[in-house]
């Protein structure tokens, strides 16, 4: 059965018909064709699909798309500014050396980035607890740690 | 010598895509029309086909093709040995087996017509452990082979063991097993498959092999009866490969035929469960090995019989012992060295390369022993290590030409930074040190009768540069190290050149992204033609400047006299003068590297790789004798890599490998149950989170390779190799005991200490 939902996308009011059943990840990669967010097992367990929903990291393979309703929702390509001014995050993601094949990477940013909102000042601890579900196969996670400390300094 | 840009820490060439999200993989890849297929597994991972009705699935709507065995020609197989149908029609060996496939308009419908195909079987006895299959009575899987033995004789016999084993002083004798790890891609795997108006067909692809997978392509068509056609692969990013891409597989022919059947693109994407049971993984070997040494510790021969369930069909797996060889024959000094292989169909997964390519498997069982004769002989494991360590210079019993050869500074600084003297043989607080050390190719690796790559420079009249290459870059830095070596040599900033290396109709043949060979072969490939571009730009700017060839320098992307600096000018602006100009002329090379290595001979002898790269790992670790937990305090990664070209993407590849490595040694194993898998999913298979990472230290010790582009060798794989051996030896060293079967479980250790204090 579809139903309408409002809520905000990375910064624009959105207005959808959506099934009842659909998660929201299915919702913004196969309706909105907005494929930056990725799906590495569709169960919750890799992190690679994570969006901010209200400043929170949130699995969106396991989040139902009715319960985005009036709810602000940022995903990777909402993160960025106009033209190539690509977020703190972004950045030292890529000077760091943090990506490697980069399937995990928009929802490691993700998991950081909803970090950033809970925490001005994050310590090694928290960095791992905020990342502790984003499986990366590539990188041993060493540089992406140094990231997400660069982008913190950079802030 | 100093460089501009080699040795620089630059950042991955494509990663402001990947940040941003706008890197398009298999599953972002949508195309007008396109349907989704499905396939469907056997339920039994050993049984006859009776019958398979697929009327209900055809039937439903929005299902517009169902496959079966029939639809392919009755002996077309795939794989090494060509023993693996795409779909099954008559029996099925393994629980991956591939029986039917449906595309539709959407991946639910076609889910839901799966459903609809009824299979009937007759259960057959299955065989899941490769010393059943080698008995004389057991049931032969593959009638047409005859054997479950595979014929693949790897065999190796170097000097006399026999004589050498009397001989020693001291003699170690042991058995290690290794279980079936899987590579864990991000992505899972997928293809889309279509065919144009003149049924040429295109393959999106993640392949590690795109010539390689062309040909096999190109080679189905022909039996599909579409002659003469073409072939186009076009990479997308590729979400993680460590090998697991290195063969084509029965869901890419599933994909071409269904296409074919419809006329429309077809999708097939992997759900992750698929991704766990459905792709090959590393294979679980058995492997008995001896070794000795004289009073003074010289090692005088190595002896290993090793059993590897092949699993029920042949992909790469099976080739693996080729390169096994090397460390056994090769690592340390060992005058007589014995090796026999023996692959073993089974009605289990059927395994493929990964990360290594059977290395980290040998070198577990190799380094494990070798602290074992250290023991014995009461020598330091270190200086042990020490005495036997390679040198540059030397020709090893394969035959291996070692060129450069760090192993012995590598050892020395491991054992340096994990305190090693002091911490060594204490047990104090249940912490003990281990260190373990490597041999990989590091040149490239003939195991193809090519092991060549090609590379087309041009140049436009903005003074940039495209590079097109057959090198695939599967994240682990290709595209960026290849624009370093290009502008290093054109003195051009990095920024301005651009790696074009996906898609098959722009970029030249390339034997595939493995052994970590792309650094070198690639290397070396855009090098050597940047250097025919660089000679006719220097002619160019010769007669520009008025100046001598010689004397002219560029740097920036402007060209000077050297003697002159005055005299320079920009290079855009030098070639558009010689494009815009009656009889202009633009700037374009090419040039196919193939290096001087050559295939192993029918006795397993010959230099396979044009340089080899060598590494040591050490660590210290706790164990927790109440929970049998093992705690890595540090772990120190050093490395013989020739040369840094590029330390960000180098001390990527070293991280990325420890922790595979760590995950192999102590987390990760596939737990097969009578051909079922049990734990095929990311919580019960447990790879590492950041919570495992402890404190990794690299050493990068550069030894300036002459073949190398800019003194380089390979360092992909070698991240992982001596990982687990490491952690098994400083486990003794703290509690002794020692584990021989991976992975090194709490429940393992805890068994171990037991039967210890018993003891
Ligand atoms: S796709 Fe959502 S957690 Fe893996
Ligand atoms: S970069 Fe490949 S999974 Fe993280």
């Amino acid at each position: 059965m579809k139903r309408e939902i409002k809520f905000k996308l990375n910064g624009e009011e959105v207005t959808a018909e959506v099934e009842s059943h659909w998660t929201l990840l299915y919702f913004l990669r196969e309706v909105l064709k907005l494929k930056g967010t990725k799906e590495g097992c569709g169960y919750g367990e890799c992190g690679a699909c994570t969006v901010v929903i209200d400043k929170m990291a949130v699995n969106s393979c396991l989040f139902p798309v009715m319960e985005v309703n009036g709810k602000d929702v940022l995903t990777i390509e909402g993160i960025s500014g106009p033209g190539e001014a690509l977020h703190p995050l972004q950045k030292a993601f890529i000077e760091e050396g943090a990506v490697q094949c980069g399937f995990c990477t928009p929802g490691m940013i993700m998991s950081a980035y909803a970090l950033f909102e809970e925490k001005k000042n994050p310590d090694d601890e928290d960095i791992k607890e905020a990342i502790e579900g984003n499986l990366c196969r590539c990188t041993g996670y060493v540089k992406i740690i140094d990231a997400i400390n660069a982008a913190k300094r950079g802030k | 010598m100093s460089f501009n840009i080699i040795g620089k820490k630059i950042p991955k060439k494509d990663a402001p895509f990947k940040v941003t999200g706008q890197a398009l993989y298999i599953d972002d890849v949508e195309l007008p029309g396109m349907l989704y297929g499905k396939i469907l597994y056997s339920k039994y991972p050993h049984a006859r086909i009776l019958h398979i009705d697929t009327s209900k699935a055809e039937k439903l709507p929005g299902v517009k093709a169902v496959i079966t065995a029939k639809d392919f020609p009755p002996h077309f197989r795939i794989g090494f040995m060509k023993d693996n149908p795409p779909l099954k029609g008559t029996k099925v060996l393994s629980t991956r087996d591939e029986i039917a496939a449906v595309c539709a308009i959407s991946p639910e419908i076609a889910e839901e017509a799966l459903d609809l195909i009824s299979v009937e079987y007759e259960v057959l006895q299955g065989i899941f452990d490769p010393l059943v299959a080698m008995r004389e009575d057991a049931p032969i899987l593959h009638e047409e082979v005859g054997s479950n033995i595979l014929k693949l004789p790897w065999r190796l016999v170097c000097g006399d063991v026999e004589k050498a084993k009397k001989e020693s002083a001291y003699v170690v004798e042991d058995t290690f097993t290794t279980q079936w790890v899987t590579h864990c891609c991000l992505a899972t795997s997928g293809c889309v498959a279509y065919f144009d108006v003149n049924n040429n067909l295109t393959m999106y692809s993640n392949t590690q092999i795109p010539s390689l997978a062309q040909n096999e392509f190109l080679e189905a068509l022909t039996a599909l009866g579409l002659r003469n056609r073409r072939v186009r692969i076009i990479q997308v990013t590729i979400g993680g490969g460590f090998g697991s891409k290195l063969d084509t597989y029965p869901y890419e022919y599933i994909a071409i035929l269904l296409a074919l059947k419809t006329r429309k693109p077809v999708k097939i994407v992997f759900s992750r469960d698929e991704e766990f049971f459905a792709t090959s993984p590393r294979q679980c070997t058995i492997t008995k090995i001896s070794q000795g040494c004289d009073r003074d510790g010289r090692l005088t021969f190595r002896e290993v019989e090793m059993i590897l369930d092949n699993g029920a069909y042949t992909s790469w797996g099976a080739t693996t012992p080729s390169v096994m060889m090397m460390p056994i024959s090769s690592l340390y000094r060992v005058p007589n060295v014995k090796y026999t292989a023996t692959c073993v169909y089974t009605n289990n997964t059927y395994c493929q390369a990964m990360r290594g390519y059977g290395n980290p498997q040998a070198t577990f069982a190799i380094e494990s022993s070798l602290d074992h004769l250290a023991e014995e002989s009461g020598i330091d494991p270190y200086d042990l290590r020490i005495i036997n360590a390679n040198e540059p210079g030397e020709i090893t019993p394969q035959g291996f030409r070692v060129t450069t050869c760090g192993l012995k500074e590598c050892i020395e600084e491991v054992a340096k930074r994990l305190n090693w003297k002091e911490k060594r043989g204490r047990g104090l607080k249940k912490r003990g040190v281990g260190i373990a050390s490597l041999i990989h190719v590091g040149g490239g690796a003939r195991v193809y009768k090519s092991d060549g790559c090609g590379t087309i420079i041009k140049m436009d009249d903005f003074g940039k540069v495209d590079v097109f290459t057959g090198a695939s870059d599967i994240g682990q830095g290709a595209d960026t190290v290849i624009a370093q070596i290009v502008a290093e040599e054109l003195g051009v900033p990095v920024e301005d050149v651009n790696v074009i290396h996906n898609d098959t109709d722009i970029c030249p043949w390339d034997v595939g992204v493995h052994a970590s060979r792309t650094t070198f072969v690639a290397g070396n490939s855009a090098l050597f033609a940047a250097k025919k571009i660089k000679k006719k730009l220097l002619e160019i700017l010769s007669k520009l400047l008025e100046v001598p060839p010689e004397d002219v320098a560029i740097k920036n992307g402007i060209a000077f006299s050297k003697s002159d600096p005055q005299k320079s000018i920009p290079l855009a602006r030098a070639l558009r003068r010689i494009h815009f100009t009656t009889g202009g002329s633009m700037l374009m090379a090419e040039h196919f590297y193939d290096p001087q290595n050559e295939n192993l001979n029918k006795e397993f002898r010959g230099n396979l790789s044009a340089a080899y790269a060598y590494g040591t790992h050490g660590v210290e670790v706790e164990v927790d004798t109440e929970t049998g937990k093992v705690k890595i305090l540090k772990y120190v990664a050093a490395h013989d890599v020739g040369r840094a070209i590029n330390p960000l993407l180098l001390e990527g590849q070293i991280y990325g490998g420890v922790l595979q490595g760590i995950g192999y040694a102590l987390s990760e194993k596939m737990i097969y149950d009578n051909g079922y898998l049990k734990n095929g999913n990311f919580l019960d298979y447990k790879i590492l989170t950041v919570r495992d990472v402890p404190p990794v230290e690299i050493v990068i010790i550069e030894t300036n390779e002459e073949a190398g582009p800019f003194g380089a060798k390979g360092i992909g794989e070698p991240g992982l190799v001596p990982t687990a051996p490491a952690i098994a030896n400083a486990i003794y060293d703290a509690v002794g005991v020692r584990i021989r079967d991976l992975p090194i479980t709490p429940e393992k250790v805890l068994k171990a200490l037991k039967e210890k204090n018993k003891g």
